[in-house]
Order: C-alpha cells, then sequence, then structure tokens
C-alpha cells in the first residue's frame, strides 16, 4: 500500500460521519439522448485524497470526470466542490483544473506556452511564471523540448506536457483523465510517485481515472469501481480487493476464481456453500447474510489457493485436479489447474527458489485454502 | 521495370496537364496583353500597330512604346483608380471577414444536419449567375425599390433614400457577391478544430470570448487569410459590380480598363493598365504564398 492510502487510512476520512467531503456528488446521471452514460452515482470525496475512477471502456468515467469539470451538466442529481453548488458554474469559476484523455495540448503554442497558458491567464507574474514552468518541465522530464510543438512530440510526450499543464496551476482538485496510459513501465511508476509526492507537497486533492487496476492501487487512498455508469463498489484498495461486493468487482480487480454454489449452512460465524463447480462443499469462516439455499458465490483470489502434492487434511475446501498449463513470469508462477468437474482454476505461487519447481505438467494436485480466503457474495 | 516507366510516365503525364493548362490560358494571353501594351494606338483591327515589322529586306525592327505606361504615370485618373481599386478591395474584404466570421463559425458549430442546411443556403447563390444577382440588388436599392418602400411603408423616413448609385450599394454588392468565398475556406478551417482545446482553455481559466481570442482566432489564421485572398483579389479588379451599383463616380481600375478597351478603343494602354495590375497584386500573391509554405513546411500549426 501508499503512503497516502497509508496515512489517510489512519484518520479516513470517509469513516467519520462529521468529516465534511471536498467534493460530493449526490445522485448524479447523465443522459446522452436515451442512453445513460452515468446512473445514479453518489460519491464524497475527502481533501486531500487521491480517489481513482476505474472501469471498462465506456462505463462512464470520462463523462463523470467532465461533469466535474463543468464540461457537461449532469441530467439529474448535484455537484458540490467545497459545499458550494456547481450547477450553472462555467468551467472558467471552477477551483479544477482537468487532464483531458486525449490531452487537447494548443498546437499552435510551444509545450512551454502551453504549461504556461493557465498561469498567464490568472496574471502571475513573469518571473514566477518562468520558474514554475520549468519546474514543472523538469518533473515530467520535458526541460529540453519546451520549445517543441506538440505536432513534434511523441504520444507519451504529449501526454506529460497535458499532466504538466493541469499541475502547474495547483488547483484545489486535479481531474486527470487517463494520465499515464502512454507512458512505459518505468516512467508510469516514476510520474506515479511523483504524483502522490505533489499530492503531499501541495495537498491537492486528485481525481484520477484509469482502466489500469494496478495503477489505482498504487495511486489510490480509494477507488469506486465502475459498471456500465454505476458505481459497482467504493472503498480502500484493500477493501476492493479482499472484500469485492460482486462477482464483478472480484473478477474486475484482479483475477480470481468464482464457483457458484448453494448455501447449504448458514451460521453467524460461518457458512458452507454446496458447490458442483468446485466439486464438495466450501467452508468459510465468516457469515454473509443471505436467504437459506441461495445461490452465492466464493470468491477466491489465485495467490490464497495452495496447491500440494500430497492430500491436505480436512474434507471442506479441497479439490482434485491436474495441472494443465503453468505460466512462469519470472517473479511468480501461473498454473491452471483442472479440476475433475471441469472447472479450470487459476493459481499463483511465488518462485522462491531457483530450482525448477517440483510440480510439472499434467501432474495430480490438491487444491486447498484457508476457510477466511473465500469471498462470498451474492449477486 | 515496364511497369514501372509506364507509371513514371503518367506521373508526368499527370503532372503535365495544369502546366499545359496555365501555358495555354495564362502564359500565353498574358504574353499577347504584354505586347499589346508596348504596341502604338493606330486605326486598324485590332488596333494596334505590330510591335514588329520587316525593316528593308532582312531587319527585324522593334518598336517597344514606353508611352502607354508614361500615360498612365502622367494622368492622375490612373494612380487615383488603383488606390481607390485597392482601398475598395480592402475595406470589402475586412467587411466580408467580420460577417464572414460569425457564420461560418456558427455553421461549424452547428449540429451537422443543420450545419449541411446552412452549407447548402451558402452555395444556393451561386446557381443563378452573378449578373442576375447584381441586378436584383438594383431592384432593391432604388428609389422605388424594396428598401426605400418598406423603409417608408414603416414610417422610418418620408421621401426614398439615394441608396443606388452610390459607394454603399457597391460595398452592399461587393460584400454580398464575395461572402461566399470568404465563409466557404472559413467553415472547412473551422470546422476541423477540436472543440475539446477551447474546454481545455475554459479549464486553464479563459472566459469563452478570451478562448476565442486566444485559440480559434490563432487556429482559423490560415483560413482567414485563403478567404481574404479569395475577396481581395477578385474585389481589385472588380468592375461589373462598381459599374451596375456604384455610379458614375466609383473610380475603379477594372472601370477603367473596359472604358479604355472598349469605349476608347486603346488596347494599348488598356493593356497597359492590365500589366500593371496584375504587377500590383503580386506582392500580396507572394506574400500569401510564403505564409502557406511556411505552414506546410514547418510542422502543423
Ligand atoms: N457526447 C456524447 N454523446 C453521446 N454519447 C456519449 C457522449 N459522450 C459519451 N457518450 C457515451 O457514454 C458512454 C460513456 O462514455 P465515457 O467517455 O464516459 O467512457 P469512459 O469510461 O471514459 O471510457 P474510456 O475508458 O474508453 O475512456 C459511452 O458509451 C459513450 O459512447
Ligand atoms: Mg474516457
Amino acid at each position: 500500500m501508499t503512503s497516502v492510502a497509508a496515512e489517510m487510512a489512519k484518520a479516513a476520512p470517509w469513516n467519520d460521519p462529521h468529516a465534511r467531503p471536498y467534493v460530493e456528488l449526490v445522485r448524479v446521471s447523465k443522459f446522452f439522448g436515451d442512453f445513460k452514460a452515468v446512473d445514479d452515482v453518489s460519491l464524497k470525496i475527502y481533501r486531500g485524497e487521491i480517489f481513482c475512477l476505474l472501469g471498462a471502456s465506456g462505463c462512464g468515467k470520462t463523462t463523470l470526470l467532465r461533469m466535474l469539470g463543468g464540461f457537461e451538466s449532469p441530467s439529474s442529481g448535484r455537484i458540490y466542490i467545497d459545499g458550494e453548488d456547481m450547477s450553472g458554474v462555467p468551467p472558467y469559476e471552477r477551483p479544477v483544473n482537468m487532464m483531458f484523455q486525449s490531452y487537447a495540448l494548443f498546437p499552435h503554442m510551444t509545450v512551454e506556452q502551453n504549461v504556461a497558458f493557465g498561469l498567464k491567464q490568472d496574471r502571475v507574474p513573469k518571473a514566477a511564471i518562468r520558474e514554475r514552468v520549468a519546474a514543472m518541465l523538469d518533473l515530467v522530464k520535458l526541460g529540453e523540448y519546451a520549445k517543441r510543438k506538440p505536432s513534434q512530440l511523441s504520444g507519451g510526450q504529449r501526454q506529460r506536457v497535458a499532466l504538466a499543464r493541469s499541475l502547474v496551476k495547483r488547483p484545489k482538485l486535479l481531474l486527470l483523465d487517463e494520465p499515464l496510459g502512454a507512458l512505459d513501465k518505468k516512467l508510469r511508476e516514476h510520474t506515479q510517485f511523483e504524483l502522490i509526492g505533489l499530492q503531499h507537497q501541495l495537498g491537492v486533492t486528485f481525481l484520477v481515472v484509469t482502466h489500469d487496476q494496478e495503477e489505482a492501487m498504487t495511486l489510490a487512498s480509494r477507488i469506486a469501481v465502475m459498471d456500465h455508469g454505476e458505481i459497482a463498489q467504493a472503498g480502500t484498495p484493500t477493501e476492493i480487493y479482499e472484500f469485492p461486493s460482486s462477482r464483478f468487482v472480484a473478477d474486475f480487480v484482479g483475477s480470481v476464481n468464482i464457483f457458484e454454489g448453494k448455501l447449504v449452512e448458514d451460521e453467524p460465524e460461518y457458512v458452507r456453500i454446496a458447490s458442483e463447480e468446485f466439486g464438495g462443499t466450501i467452508y468459510v469462516s465468516h457469515g454473509i447474510s443471505a436467504a437459506p439455499e441461495a445461490t452465492v458465490w466464493a470468491a477466491v483470489r489465485p495467490e490464497k489457493i495452495l496447491m500440494s502434492t500430497t492430500p491436505p487434511q480436512g474434507a471442506d475446501n479441497v479439490a482434485r485436479g491436474a495441472v494443465q498449463d503453468i505460466a512462469y513470469l519470472g517473479d511468480l508462477s501461473i498454473y491452471l489447474v483442472k479440476l475433475a468437474t471441469g472447472k479450470v482454476v487459476r493459481i499463483t505461487r511465488p518462485n522462491t527458489t531457483r530450482h525448477a519447481e517440483a510440480i510439472g505438467w499434467d501432474q495430480e494436485v490438491y487444491l486447498s485454502w484457508d476457510p477466511s480466503s473465500p469471498v462470498v457474495v451474492t449477486r | 521495370m515496364k511497369r514501372l516507366r509506364a507509371r513514371f510516365s503518367g506521373r508526368g503525364l499527370v503532372v503535365a496537364l495544369p502546366y499545359l493548362w496555365l501555358l495555354l490560358f495564362f502564359v500565353a494571353p498574358f504574353v499577347i496583353v504584354l505586347k499589346i501594351s508596348f504596341s502604338e494606338v493606330d486605326l486598324a483591327i485590332p488596333p494596334y500597330k505590330p510591335l514588329f515589322s520587316w525593316y528593308a529586306e532582312h531587319a527585324l525592327a522593334i518598336r517597344l512604346n514606353f508611352n502607354n505606361y508614361a500615360f498612365l504615370f502622367t494622368d492622375k485618373l490612373y494612380a487615383d483608380a488603383f488606390l481607390n481599386s485597392v482601398k475598395v478591395a480592402l475595406v470589402s474584404t475586412i467587411l466580408c471577414l467580420l460577417i464572414g466570421y460569425p457564420m461560418a463559425y456558427g455553421m461549424a458549430r452547428a449540429r451537422p444536419r443543420t450545419r449541411n442546411v446552412l452549407l447548402l443556403l451558402v452555395v444556393l447563390p451561386f446557381w443563378t449567375s452573378q449578373l442576375l444577382r447584381v441586378y436584383a440588388w438594383i431592384g432593391l436599392l432604388k428609389a422605388n425599390g424594396v428598401v426605400n418602400n418598406v423603409l417608408i411603408r414603416l414610417g422610418v423616413i418620408h421621401n426614398p433614400l439615394a441608396l443606388l448609385y452610390t459607394p454603399f450599394a457597391m460595398y452592399v454588392g461587393i460584400v454580398y457577391s464575395y461572402l461566399p468565398f470568404v465563409i466557404l475556406p472559413l467553415y472547412a478551417n473551422i470546422e476541423k478544430m477540436d472543440w475539446q482545446l477551447i474546454e481545455a482553455a475554459e479549464d486553464l481559466g479563459c472566459r469563452p470570448w478570451q478562448a476565442f481570442y486566444k485559440i480559434t482566432l490563432p487556429l482559423s489564421r490560415n483560413g482567414i487569410l485563403a478567404g481574404s485572398m479569395l475577396v481581395f483579389i477578385p474585389a481589385v479588379c472588380e468592375f461589373v459590380i462598381p459599374t451596375l451599383l456604384g455610379g458614375p463616380n466609383s473610380l475603379m481600375i477594372g472601370r477603367i480598363l473596359w472604358d479604355e478597351f472598349f469605349s476608347n478603343r486603346a488596347w494599348p494602354v488598356a493593356s497597359a493598365v492590365a500589366i500593371l495590375m496584375l504587377l500590383l497584386l503580386v506582392p500580396f500573391m507572394m506574400w500569401y504564398q510564403s505564409i502557406q509554405a511556411r505552414e506546410t513546411a514547418g510542422p502543423s500549426g
């Protein structure tokens, strides 16, 4: 977990009913004709957060951001920034800067002029402008490209100019629409940490759109997972990953094995699920709220499944299968194990030694997990 | 190998075609006019003396006559006409831009279906002859024409205004006729612009008019230039509209050329006027060309 998340978790404002949100969306919807791009979204974002919107392409992330920036007005619902109702407030009067997904760099201006644009608009003194622009260009590693036009830059360089242009004004709220999508892995990680550093330094509140869940995990104090215009779940990265509220969230964030089954024992401390897909019963050491005999799904993360060649103890949470495929990724390996029921289960194991694994192709293995590992979801 | 050569010569042919066209319809007439401009008036058909004549037996005599040009500089009428033409063309260009820019902008920002209707409306006048349309303006502007009648009916005025045969009528005619030539390139230019740039500018603190001034206007510079050239150059030489609407005092170089040519049958002087007019326009065109060249050579701006 990152420092931002860790720090904010200490005094998590979202757990404090009296904390005042910096940005608040109240039942916001947006229609394009008959099409509902954003569906009844309510969100509270607190000062100093790096809040990530995560979702598949076309799920309404950009639309939500554009409403916050003032480029689109909600069809219904209200948006408050710093307690002020934003309806009818034009973009140039909002304490917000947006980095556009398509960058929207001014083609007739140099990199330098693009970045300086917002500061000039605010009548910042010339010397201060020069200093801040230079510092910002250094930050995004574009110092030597200051005099170039956007058309003379690569895609990733353009993205960095757009980022610099939105950051340089140090607004209270920064809306970043896929800010790092075009950067290579190294530069992306570097910039992620720069963003976190900037957040510390300036106390800016970030709302970052991404469809890269790893990036969301790295950056975010909290994540909202969007699905077809709705917020499927909002919470800290840990909550989202370890306690997904639905199959969609469990599947969208990280990879997961999902077993469909019937609730056969429903006690406050544990539940037992009979799953045909799993070929046995799944014992989970926490209670859930569902009707008896209901169809539920047990979600188990690949890294939480233990794999052995000898039968483990106990009858629950154990299945037999054969290794179908192994993918070696260096730091860890992915195993695809085909159960007797036909279900293919994904397992990851860290490569703790440099020697070839004892478990090979087509080998018969036993799978098991701790009763606290599965998450039971009802939808 | 054979195919390559065939393609090459095909390309050569395609490239040669426009040059052939220019040679036939521009260079050749120009040379003829140039020749006439150096000859003397004669009561003959055609009404000028030949430039080349066989002197004695085998000696070729060339009699270059610069009097026609000298004449243009001695009579103040011509200089005035030149200056006036430039002034009229300049004012017309500015008026066309002032009227055409908002129209092109509105069209570019309209919804696609409305946009096509508007585009059609702009091009529609081209379906009738320009002469007819200028005559229609006579009907509108004359003493008992539509404009005066409506104004009198509304009680705004009591006696008809003298609208026709004034500079006002001439400007109305020129601006009306050339407006589409400003609107179309501007529209093509503005329509291509990414509206998100305006959003970005507003996001960075620009009010709408500032965003227009700082983003839209600089980015439509090429459209403005192209439109201006398309109005200015023909407007300098315009003669139909000043003659029909502008009355006897509208001293335009195009009109003088016409008078010299047809009324006075002074072909050499008329040709000299034509050559000078061309020379006058060359700097403007070169300036335009250099800007265009810079634009295409450098990164798209
Ligand atoms: N101006 C518009 N008119 C009509 N439909 C629109 C408009 N803008 C967006 N949409 C639709 O709304 C939906 C959400 O679009 P949006 O741009 O918010 O998606 P997104 O989550 O940002 O996707 P991506 O990750 O691909 O950027 C899409 O289905 C899109 O087609
Ligand atoms: Mg988007």
